[in-house]
């Protein structure tokens, strides 16, 4: 399945300037694996040591939070858009 | 270095008294890949923090999106972000450094009892360990 990773401005500078990478995937666990794989810098800002997604990165499959499909095991369909969206947060305490 | 239009320091002090004594919170659109930056336009948004709206912010992804679908068709890039700090100073917290991204930039406003007072820009650090102030250059726009 050809399906077309969005990666955010922020991570840009760790893959390459990319704005957007296209794989041939079944799963996003299989995309954003693919995707770390080929820039490894990519990894620290989207996974936690214990190897889990970051709960400040979400992951979209076309409008739909991948929390509320099957988070990691979600499948993926020909044409389908995964988009990384950073959690954007702060506050003065 | 930042460089903010008067006209846009304006809106996003005025965004910050509207909102008192809550948190503002928007989009900043602009060019600059590098070290220097500068600002064109700004996307207000909501400060979608349920709990805490007084000393915290938050950001929908669904506005995230909009924000990036309203630079990419104004040829800007979604260069960061800016928020307001009610009756404290225009510093980052560490609340604000455990939630911020490498690359954005970070504009912050006091408004002490309603009034907007002083704007400060940051980048964080590559590792994540800490801000770095950003020289803000603030000028009126000139005429295109």
């Amino acid at each position: 399945m050809s399906v077309k990773i969005l990666i955010p401005t922020p991570l840009r500078p760790y893959a390459e300037k990319n704005e957007s990478v296209q794989f041939d995937v079944r799963t996003v666990g299989e995309a954003l694996d693919l995707l770390t794989g080929r820039f490894a810098e990519l990894r620290q800002h989207l996974y936690a040591d214990d190897g889990r997604l970051r709960s400040f990165v979400n992951v979209y499959v076309n409008d739909e939070d991948i929390r509320f499909l099957q988070k990691e095991k979600t499948p993926l369909r020909e044409g389908d858009i995964v988009s990384i969206i950073p959690s954007i947060a702060g506050g003065l305490l | 270095m930042l460089r903010l239009h008067d006209e846009l320091a304006q809106r996003i002090r005025s965004h910050g008294e509207v909102c008192y004594p809550h948190e503002c919170c928007g989009a900043l659109l602009g060019r600059g890949d590098g070290p220097e930056r500068e600002i064109v336009d700004l996307l207000p948004l909501e400060n979608r923090h349920g709990e805490s709206p007084r000393s915290r912010f938050a950001v929908s992804p669904e506005d995230f999106r909009r924000a990036e679908r309203f630079a990419r068709e104004r040829g800007l890039d979604l260069v960061g972000w800016y928020h307001s700090h009610p009756d404290h100073p225009a510093l980052p917290s560490e609340f604000d450094r455990a939630h911020a991204w490498p690359w954005y930039s970070y504009v912050i406003v006091s408004v002490a009892q309603g009034r907007a007072g002083q704007i400060s820009a940051w980048r964080l650090d590559d590792n994540r360990s800490r801000f770095t102030p950003d020289r803000l250059e603030t000028a009126e726009r000139s005429a295109a």
